[in-house]
């Protein structure tokens, strides 16, 4: 393995952590300004065909949308005239945020502040796009029954349903080599090379018309940020000041026109380019990959030259991660649930093999872990490669800044990537160029639209309708597929299984294909696509096939629920006969006793008492009395009906996903696959393949909630496992064992990307040896054909949680030596002791 | 002869993944049974060699099985990889290992054969030949020294510490790597001048060259109570932070390698 030398500086600069108190001075604000904006092009151009219309659009947004130089910044292009705020995008949707509008302020996550002005002004131009947005067109492509499905809660295609799509990475390289002059040059030769007699070319010559306003757009938007600099230079009192605005005007002036020629003027480069795709559309997961690779030349060039000290260079990177959080998207109050913590996804990713299979990591990846570490702010997410060729070095500034609690760098195999791509119709050479998308979404960079998060699609939902046969709070979704109670074999619940997720899976690919569809008839994108191979050549927009590879990725919720079900039904029913199916149903429809039911109840009716009190006002016991008495009016509890304490010690005994066991890995490894196979058998409007994912972002909570109780115990309501990790709690056998049970799932197949989440307490990764320790628990899990891993390293605030909910944090524990203790069976006075050394163990 | 495979041991808990017990990525097997009785001992369900009840959440639970040596082995290879990759390998801890020497031979030998690096966790009580025949098949031996004062020994284990130091000496002079490991106990240890001597005596020994200073914890406190035990240090402050960072400076005055922790 091969050392990579002069490893960069460790101080951060005192620029950053102003710029970061810039960020967080204000909560984030919902502007009106692109929406206004748009309304009023689009009401100019109804006569042009929608991808004109499209460029058009963000032509004018461009020219007039205000610009800001935020202070002290070396890297200028924003979005929002506030940091961290939110344009609004209303041809997707925008009916939510109407209903949501006074509840934005004060909801539980993701608080946006809005004002009255804005308010009147967006209501007064959603008016305009009733009926008009891709949100509606997509309703009316879909069939009715998978509208029964999806409103039964089988699966979501909420994130493009009503949002941009996003979740793709352009060929930044081209940018920063030929700069947007290069691209209207291409556009200009394919047009003069169309063959006009061919009736395609119609479309293709508004496409292609579309790059070349939207490539000058964007060379206008940094020429209107050269002449803001240079005015704001003319103003500076600040000698020092005024000369950093000069170069930002110089730099401004040059690129994205022209091709970048230092380090510098790549990084303004490529921020442009991040900006304006996320001017144009609102979809999040705008991807700068394999950064480490494209940018390394001109990084190399400056230090070698001594044109750049390694200290300033590193402080530009700085500068550009603190740029990547001023970036932010409103989501309406169930995707929150979804997608918690105002995530962008902005995935960016180091080291890894280059296309010729040879380990291509350098001082650049480095720096980027070392950015990550200075700013320890969500974006960029950050993630590392991983093949046996990665150097040992990579490996441990990458455990280092895991240590740090950010949850990140996200790990990635390159030994099971690379083969599931070439499985998926990539040469070797762009599998070997993979990058990530999102969240954990592996494709190659540039050629490709990978549509990579289509759906979330409840795996425990088809669970239910085996169960119920067919049907989902008394409606019917499915055909049946025989009465649960009179299955006489575990072979023939396998097959019922098999057989629903046929049924729920044609659904949800129709449900995709319709949105699909409609993005690409309402809102083709032309800026994002003229960075996309080979939607110049072919002269169509990403959204209508433009791209080289194709792909639809639904993810699966709930591998391990289905999996430890399905493991409580052989052992109990069929094994040891110690119940009969009628019992589980019983059970299942009593929500083994309901518990969970009535505490909903205590809490709802404390959050009432809450609220009610916050204003200083006292409530009297009858008055709470009074209210509980409501409160439970407006719920139908079920009345707890039996006693199923001794079922679930049973359940609870019977082995589990995630302890190392080969049965019980076996059939979570079985739940899965009946989900991915279907999944690839179907074709995207596009002329692609769809394939799985198993990752939930932060569904697995909100999925949770709307899944009853489960033959694995699983009451009503609780979240369901995350991604491909056991249910939250039931590993206890060590993150060894856990890693080996993920690493038994067949990852090769469900190419749109796994998750596993690892927990630790710092006390497993103390010193240098902690690192290596972690290292080698990264390879070890490689080695077994893992696909992604990430650590979160517990502080503070998820001991004290682990508090208060013991039962998600059973596999928490505290290593010292000769003994380890699960934290949750300590002493409450020893937990406080440890809570309050916790922060000083490394 | 029984083949090393079929022998048998009382083992009270395997344990993956441990990080602090011998380098890299480990598995702990705790064996019961030990002669010792010292009065900060986190582990007291492996005081006794009979398997016995302890009381954990309000459920009694059996502590101590009798196990063959194939059937840790299966739990042992599970983690292979990751010994592999940590340098790791398998640690055997307790109770007190030499109490159960065939056994802990057999288990360390089936190891050794199997390319999984050894360990274990010892107070280096027992006769010499007892711990001697164990070398061959052991790559690393972290040893206990509580005290050099014997008396103090005497008081807070229950024994002397003669043969131990005379023990410790013989396997410095093996081809077993030796690490001495203090446990720092508040009253018992604590102070600048035992720390001294006590890493100062280590030092002396042919063959060491590092030193953990484990700082005393309380963490074993619950187990006293599910086994109907008086815990005697109840209530006693474990050493702070700054403390031991400067029982640190103090021990690495021996010219050892030492650290805090295993």
């Amino acid at each position: 393995m091969k050392q990579i030398l002069n490893i960069g500086p460790e101080e951060t600069s005192p620029r950053i952590q102003n710029l970061i108190d810039g960020l967080y001075k204000a909560l984030p604000a919902v502007e009106s300004e692109r929406a206004l904006l748009i309304t009023k092009s689009y009401k100019e151009t109804e006569a042009l065909p929608m991808v004109l219309r499209r460029a058009k659009a963000l032509e004018y947004i461009l020219e007039n949308m205000t610009l800001v130089i935020r202070d002290s910044e070396l890297i200028v292009g924003n979005l929002t005239t506030a940091p961290r705020s939110t344009q609004i995008f209303p041809e997707f949707s925008n009916k939510w945020l109407l209903d949501e509008f006074d509840s934005l302020a004060q909801r539980k996550g993701d608080v946006f502040t809005i004002t009255d002005e804005v308010k009147n002004q967006l209501k007064e131009c959603f008016t305009y796009w009733n009926g008009r947005t891709v949100n509606e067109l997509a309703t009316e492509l879909m069939y009715d029954d998978t509208k029964t499905a999806m409103n039964h809660n089988v699966f979501t295609v909420g994130n493009y349903y009503f949002n941009g799509v996003g979740h793709i990475s352009v060929d930044y390289e081209r940018v920063l080599k030929n700069g947007f002059s290069g691209i209207i040059k291409d556009a200009e030769h394919a047009l003069a090379n169309l063959d006009k007699g061919c009736p395609d070319s119609i479309e293709k010559t508004h496409f292609l018309n579309a790059v070349i306003i939207t490539s000058k757009a964007a060379i206008r938007y940094s020429e209107r940020f050269a002449a803001l600099a240079d005015k704001m230079a003319a103003e500076e009192r600040d000698m020092k000041r005024a000369q950093e605005l000069r170069v930002i005007a110089a730099n401004c002036r040059k690129v994205p026109a022209n091709p970048a020629e230092n380090f510098y003027e790549a990084l303004q480069s490529f921020w442009f380019v991040q900006a304006i795709i996320q001017i144009e559309s609102n979809g999040h997961s705008i991807s700068p990959m394999r950064f480490d690779q494209y940018m390394y030349s001109y990084y190399k060039a400056d230090i070698e030259s001594l044109n750049l000290s390694k200290e300033r260079a590193q402080e530009l990177l700085d500068c550009l991660w603190v740029k990547f959080n001023d970036v932010n998207k409103v989501r309406d109050t169930g995707s929150t649930k979804g997608f918690g913590g105002y995530p962008m996804f902005q995935n960016l990713i180091v080291g890894g093999q280059d296309r010729a299979g040879i380990d291509a990591t350098n001082e650049l990846s480095i720096a980027c872990l070392e950015a990550t570490q200075h700013t320890k702010l969500p974006q960029p997410s950050i993630s590392i490669r991983v093949w046996n060729g990665s150097p040992h070095e990579l490996l441990i500034k990458a455990a280092e800044t895991s240590r740090l609690g950010l949850g990140m760098p996200a790990y990635y195999n390159d030994e099971v990537i690379i083969p599931a791509l070439v499985n998926r119709g990539l040469t070797l050479g762009d599998a070997r160029d993979y990058g990530i998308i999102g969240c954990v979404e592996p494709q190659v960079g540039g050629k490709t639209e990978g549509w990579h998060d289509a759906a979330f699609f409840n795996l425990a939902k088809v669970l239910e309708l085996v169960v119920y046969n067919g049907c989902l709070d008394g409606v019917r979704i499915t055909p049946q597929t025989g009465e649960f109670t009179s299955f006489t074999s575990f072979g023939q619940i396998l097959e019922a299984y098999q057989k629903q997720m046929e049924y729920c899976v044609r659904f949800l690919t129709n449900a995709d294909n319709s949105v699909d569809m409609a993005h690409g008839q309402r809102a083709p994108l032309p800026f994002v696509s003229s960075m996309v191979d080979d939607c110049i050549g072919k002269g169509k927009s990403i959204q209508c096939g433009g791209a080289h590879y194709n792909f639809t990725g639904p993810q699966g919720v709930g591998v391990a629920n289905v999996g430890d079900s399905l493991m409580c039904i052989k052992e109990l029913v069929f094994d040891k006969k110690k119940y009969t199916l009628a019992q589980i149903k019983q059970a299942m429809e009593d929500n083994f006793g309901g518990t969970s039911i009535e505490a909903v109840d205590a809490e709802i009716l404390k959050e009432v008492v809450r609220r009610l009190t916050e204003g200083g006002k006292s409530l009297s016991p009858d008055q709470i009395a009074r209210l509980a008495e409501l409160t439970s009016q407006g719920i139908t509890a079920k009345k707890a009906s039996g006693d199923y304490s001794s079922m679930l010690e049973d359940m609870e005994n019977v082995p589990k996903f995630g302890n190392d066991i080969e049965e019980a890995d076996d059939l979570a490894r079985l739940s899965a696959l009946v989900y991915c196979r279907e999944v690839e058998k179907y074709r995207n409007v596009r002329g692609g393949q769809f394939q799985p994912g198993l990752y939930p972002v932060s569904a697995n909570v909100p999925m949770g909630e709307q899944t009853g109780a489960m033959p694995d115990g699983r009451k009503a309501g609780e979240p369901l496992a995350d991604g491909v990790s056991p249910v939250s709690g039931r590993d206890t056998n060590g993150p060894t064992a856990a890693a080996n049970s993920v690493a038994h799932l067949d990852h090769m197949i469900v190419s749109n990307g796994t998750l596993f989440n690892q927990k630790f307490h710092p006390s497993a990764l103390s010193g240098r040896e902690g690192l290596e320790k972690l290292s080698a628990l990264v390879r070890g899990f490689f080695d077994q054909k893992g696909m992604h891993v990430q650590y979160n390293v517990v502080g503070r605030e998820t001991l004290v949680d682990a508090q208060n909910h013991p039962d998600q944090y059973k596999n928490l524990v505290v290593r010292v030596a000769g003994y380890s203790a699960h934290f949750i069976y300590l002493d409450k006075s020893l937990q406080d002791d440890i809570i309050n050394r916790t922060e000083q163990i490394f | 002869m029984q083949g090393i495979y079929e022998a048998k041991g009382i083992v009270s808990e395997i344990q993956r993944f441990s990080v602090h017990d011998g380098p890299g990525i480990r598995t702990l097997v705790f064996l019961k049974g030990c002669p010792l009785r010292c009065k900060w001992c986190c582990n007291p369900e492996n005081l006794s060699r009979e398997p016995q009840y302890m009381l954990i959440q309000g459920k009694q639970k059996l502590i101590g099985k009798e196990m063959t040596v194939e059937e840790v082995m299966r739990e042992i290879r599970k983690d292979m990889i990751y010994y592999y990759r940590s340098h790791g390998g398998l640690t055997i801890s307790g109770g007190e290992v030499l109490m159960q020497p065939l056994f802990a031979r057999s288990l360390l030998e089936a190891c050794k054969s199997e390319g999984i690096s050894t360990a274990i966790e010892t107070s280096a009580f027992a006769e010499y030949e007892v711990i001697e025949q164990l070398l061959p098949w052991l790559d690393v031996a972290l040893c206990d020294m509580k005290h050099v004062d014997e008396e103090k020994h005497l008081k807070f284990t229950g024994l002397s510490n003669r043969g131990i130091l005379e023990n410790i000496r013989k396997i410095g002079l093996s081809k077993t790597e030796l690490i001495v490991r203090v446990p720092v106990v508040p009253g018992f240890n604590d102070t600048e001048k035992e720390i001294e001597m006590i890493s100062a005596y280590a030092a002396s020994i042919q063959g060491v060259k590092r030193l953990h200073l484990l700082p005393y914890h309380r963490l074993g406190e619950a187990k006293y109570e599910g086994l109907g035990e008086d815990y005697s240090l109840k209530g006693m402050e474990p050493m702070n932070s700054e403390q031991m960072e400067q029982m640190l400076k103090i021990a690495r005055l021996s010219g050892l390698e030492c650290q805090i922790g295993g």
